[in-house]
Formats: C-alpha cells, sequence, structure tokens
C-alpha cells in the first residue's frame, strides 16, 4: 500500500509540475506584455516599456521566470495582477469557495436526478421505459451548456420571473447554474447506476432479501442501492474535471463570481499572472481530487494496489 | 467480428433511426446552405428586423435585428461547426492512433510516455487550454483544432493501447511476426483493423462534444470570427435580444442541440453494436 501510494504521489506531481511548465510557456508565446498592457498608447516610450518589463520581470530569462514562479507557487504565493497589483491568491481565495459551491451543488442535482431514473431503468431494463430514460438522458448530454443556461433565464426569469438571471445573492442564485450544469452531467451517471444496479440486482443476497418479504422500496434502496454506490462515487471523482471545465463557461453565462469569471476577466485584461494562477490552481484541485479516488479507490478494492 | 455485427439483434434500434434522422436533416441543411441561400444569410432587409418565426414565409424562422434571415444563417453557419468536428476528430484519431499502435505494440519507455501525457491531459481540461491560448495568440478557427487535436489524441491512443495489447498475444499476430513480416505490416494490416472499433465510436462522440466546446468558445467570443456567421456567435448576438425576439436565441441553440443528439445517438449505438463490452464512458 505505501509503494501504491508513493507511485500515486509522484505521478501527481509530475503532473502538476508538467501542467505549471505548459501553461508558463504558453503565457510567454505573446511576445510583450508591456507592449500590450499599454495598448499601444502614442505616448509610450521605450524607456516606459523597460521599465514595465523590469517592473513586473519580464526581462528575466524564461528558466529564471519558471523557476521563481514555482518557488512562489510551494510558498503559497502565485505573484501578482498585472491589473492592480493584488496577489494572485487573494483573487484565488475569493472565486474558489464560490466554484467549489456551484460544484458541489451540480454533482448533488446530478445524483438526485440519476438515482431515481437509472434504478428505474434496471428495473424496466429493456422496457420502453427503459428506452425513453435513455434517450432523454443522451438529450440532456446533448445541451450546449451556455444555451441551456440562456434558455433556463429565458423560462425562469424572464417569463416566470421565479429566480434571479445572474449574480450572487443566497441560496437562490444557486438554483439556476447548479440545475444547469447537473443535467448535463447526469447522463453518463444515469447509464452507471443502471448498469451496476443491473449487476447488484443479480445477486443471491438481493434475491434473500426478497425472499424474506421485504418491501421492494428497501431492498432496492437500502440494499441494492448501497453496493452500486461505489462506482458512482469513483465515477463522480473522475468527472470532476469535466465538471469544472463545464463550470468555467456555466459561470460567465450567470455572472458566478467564480474561478471561470476570474479566467476570462483575465483574458480579458491579458492579466497573466491571474491566467497561469487559475488554470495552475484548476490542475492541483484536479489531480488531488484524482490522487483522492486512487488511494479511496485502493482502500476499497485490494485487487487494485497490488498491481 | 462481422458475423457478430449481423446477429446482434439491436441492429436496427430507434436510437439509429432517430440518429439518422437528425443528422440527416442537419447535415443536409448545412451542405445545401449554399445552393439553398446563395447570399449566406449576409442579405439585410432594415424594413423586416426582428420578424417573429412562423408568420412570414419569406423567413419562417424569422429575422435578426439587421433584418437577415434566420433560417439561412443558421443552415450557413453550421460549416464552421461541421469542419471543426470533422478535422479535429480526424487529425486527433490519426495521431493517437498511431501512438497508440506504437505503445501497445512495443511498451516499454513509449507506453510510459504515453500513460503520463494521459494524466497531464486529464488535469488540463480543453476549455482551459484554450482559455490561455485565445488570451495569448488570439482566437481562430485552426488554433481551435489544434488545440483539439493535442488535447484529444490522448484518448484514442488509450483505447488502441488497450486493444492492442491483448492482440499483440493472439495467436494470428504471433504467426504474422513468426512469418518475418515486418513491424509496419503487422501494425497496420493486422493489428489495426481490429483495434479500430472503439476508435470509431470514440471519433463520433467527439465530433459532438468538439462541436459543443466550439460553440460555447464563440459564444464567449474566444472561438470564430464574430463577422463569420456560427452558431455560437449567433448566440452571443441574440443574447441582448432575448427578452423581445427569443428566435435569434431559440434556432441556433436547437440546431446545435439537434446534431449533437443525432451524433450521440449514432455513436451510442455503434458503441453497443460494435463493441458490447467496451468500457468507454
Amino acid at each position: 500500500m505505501a509503494l501504491f501510494l508513493t507511485k500515486r504521489f509522484l505521478q501527481a506531481l509530475f503532473v502538476v509540475f508538467a501542467v505549471t511548465l505548459l501553461v508558463a510557456w504558453a503565457v510567454r508565446l505573446s511576445g510583450d506584455p508591456a507592449i500590450m498592457l499599454t495598448g499601444g498608447a502614442g505616448s509610450v516610450t521605450e524607456q516606459d516599456l523597460v521599465n514595465i518589463r523590469n517592473a513586473l520581470g519580464l526581462n528575466r530569462p524564461f528558466h529564471e521566470q519558471y523557476l521563481g514562479f514555482l518557488y512562489g507557487l510551494l510558498h503559497g504565493d502565485l505573484g501578482n495582477s498585472f491589473v492592480g497589483g493584488t496577489p494572485v491568491t487573494q483573487l484565488v481565495a475569493k472565486a474558489l469557495p464560490a466554484t467549489l459551491m456551484l460544484a458541489a451543488a451540480a454533482i448533488f442535482v446530478s445524483i438526485a436526478l440519476a438515482v431515481p431514473l437509472g434504478i428505474r431503468a434496471a428495473i424496466k431494463r429493456g422496457s420502453a421505459e427503459d428506452q425513453a430514460i435513455r434517450i432523454a438522458s443522451l438529450a440532456g448530454l446533448s445541451f450546449p451548456n451556455f444555451w441551456l443556461a440562456l434558455m433556463m433565464v429565458l423560462v425562469f426569469s424572464i417569463l416566470l420571473k421565479w429566480l434571479p438571471p445572474s449574480g450572487f445573492d443566497g441560496p437562490v442564485s444557486l438554483i439556476l447554474p447548479a440545475v444547469t450544469a447537473g443535467v448535463i452531467n447526469t447522463a453518463a451517471n444515469v447509464r452507471l447506476v443502471r448498469t451496476s444496479m443491473l449487476e447488484t440486482l443479480s445477486a443471491q443476497y438481493i434475491m434473500v432479501a426478497r425472499a424474506k418479504g421485504l418491501a421492494e422500496r428497501v431492498v432496492l434502496y437500502k440494499h441494492a442501492l448501497r453496493n452500486s454506490a461505489i462506482p458512482l462515487v469513483t465515477y463522480v471523482g473522475i468527472q470532476f474535471g469535466n465538471l469544472v471545465a463545464g463550470l468555467v463557461v456555466i459561470e460567465r453565462v450567470f455572472n458566478w463570481p467564480g474561478m471561470g469569471s476570474l479566467a476570462f476577466d483575465a483574458v480579458a485584461g491579458r492579466d497573466y499572472p491571474v491566467l497561469q494562477g487559475v488554470v495552475t490552481v484548476f490542475a492541483i484541485l484536479i489531480v488531488s481530487v484524482n490522487l483522492l479516488i486512487d488511494i479511496l479507490y485502493g482502500l476499497l478494492d485490494p485487487r487494485i494496489r497490488t498491481e | 467480428m462481422r458475423a457478430s455485427l449481423l446477429s446482434r439483434h439491436r441492429l436496427l434500434s430507434i436510437e439509429l433511426v432517430l440518429g439518422g434522422i437528425l443528422l440527416a436533416v442537419m447535415l443536409g441543411g448545412v451542405l445545401l446552405s449554399g445552393w439553398l441561400f446563395p447570399d449566406g444569410g449576409e442579405a439585410m432587409d432594415l424594413r423586416a428586423r426582428l420578424l417573429p418565426p412562423f408568420v412570414n414565409a419569406a423567413h419562417p424562422l424569422g429575422t435578426d435585428p439587421l433584418g437577415r434571415d434566420v433560417l439561412a444563417r443558421v443552415s450557413t453557419g453550421g460549416w464552421i461547426s461541421f469542419s471543426v468536428g470533422f478535422w479535429s476528430v480526424v487529425g486527433g484519431a490519426a495521431l493517437g492512433t498511431l501512438a497508440g499502435l506504437v505503445a501497445g505494440y512495443y511498451r516499454g519507455i513509449a507506453e510510459t510516455l504515453l500513460m503520463r501525457f494521459a494524466d497531464v491531459q486529464l488535469a488540463l481540461p480543453f476549455i482551459l487550454l484554450a482559455i490561455t491560448f485565445a488570451a495569448v495568440v488570439g482566437s481562430s478557427v485552426s488554433l481551435l483544432i489544434v488545440l483539439m487535436i493535442v488535447s484529444q489524441w490522448v484518448q484514442y491512443a488509450r483505447v488502441v493501447r488497450g486493444s492492442v495489447l491483448s492482440l499483440r498475444e493472439r495467436e494470428f499476430i504471433q504467426a504474422s511476426r513468426a512469418f518475418g513480416l515486418p513491424d509496419a505490416r503487422i501494425l497496420f494490416v493486422h493489428v489495426l483493423p481490429n483495434a479500430f472499433s472503439p476508435v470509431l465510436v470514440l471519433m463520433t462522440l467527439n465530433v459532438a462534444n468538439n462541436i459543443l466546446l466550439e460553440s460555447s468558445l464563440t459564444f464567449l467570443g474566444l472561438g470564430v470570427d464574430p463577422l463569420v456567421p456560427s452558431w455560437g456567435g449567433m448566440l452571443a448576438d441574440g443574447r441582448t435580444y432575448m427578452q423581445t425576439a427569443w428566435w435569434i436565441t431559440v434556432f441556433p441553440g436547437l440546431a446545435i442541440m439537434m446534431t449533437v443528439l443525432g451524433l450521440n445517438l449514432v455513436g451510442d449505438w455503434l458503441r453497443d453494436n460494435l463493441d458490447p463490452t467496451s468500457k468507454l464512458p
């Protein structure tokens, strides 16, 4: 087990290292941020540009800048925003909880939809209802997320005036973005619940439970679901990267002040340290969640760690 | 392979019929756009601004704020989505299949490298990669396609490697090796045809996925040039008019959804029929 953990941990470290290197290289492809920042204003002299480059540390060679970034990262410092000079860690600390809150709500919505639908499809296997659930969940997967977001706003904010169209005021404003993200992530989960329920329902202990005369609801939700939940939990973790990628877009449509909005503002303002910080934090987050799942999986299933 | 394919009982399912109809309608409408709408949906008629749909025979889906026909623009705008979907998948599959063949057949360092690439790719979702590059070098269709290839080839490589790992131990491959056939011939003539069905499934599902990604990025102003008609661009333009003219945002979105649903249904059917044991999500 110790060997398995060390190996996974080293792999995770390597991934974070590779991602930071790639992103650091990418944000410096642009040529000269100093020119971008001054926006080609006529009154800028060559000396001004030199001063800006010196002040932002852009005159140093790439490997020095990158090592500086890594050193900062290890000390919890992601540099300062080009615009306004706020430390990137402060901006991230404000945006990350909003994104995580939305992610958790979206996972909740997706499971709340997927479990009953998946169980229903498994019980009625091969029936028209099974087909209908399958096609409906595929349809959910086929919505462009930003369009679904717009349609939700059109129906629930503009026509019915039930929910606020955007912003960040209490739990009410969480509903639309969470449902949008949740619906799109439901399709794969429905299928997973269906397959693993089918597997569990053919087990002997389910037959015993039914033979004892337990109510079907107890058999399904208490006995069968518990064992079908393990693959679901794992899959939700594996899907985490996809989920946050989707949130980046959804946040933008709903003006949700999370990491996605932070990234888009950074793009608009050519604020490379913020962009670099956001992508790095996302990568660390995704890698940690996957590492956690690997560990959990290794604990649950001894065959994996000896592989 | 062929015999088992024909004997599957779900060969003609509702998924194939529905998906096939959706795809035929969307592909037909987009491929024929040049013939159906020679002006490319650019003709403006300022006397016919913001016409609602289903009332005017000349503009069945209504018009936008500049008096341009929504149907013509939806039809023309599909070109971009289809070409991004097509080229990104062809490029990704070609590169990934080659890498997967090499990694699975020779194993060793190639395999290790591939698996580490796969880890990195998982940690860096395409949308973040696209945002970063769009911020730095500006957005364009060809950049989108290149980034999709860069971020997706690993998926193909992984499924091909998986198939090759079991194929290389099979008798007919060992026999080819014993005959002294060159590796290239073994890989492309004997291994590849037997490893290709999951690639085909993945390609179909990724065309769908990439059409969604392209339209999201264009909608956010980081994809296709706003002056070129595209589904994402139309949605971005229509957003301002959502309260008064819902049809400008509803129809391009429906076009995306019908295309993607068609592809997903056909992909699903392919997965069931070509590859019943597949572990693809």
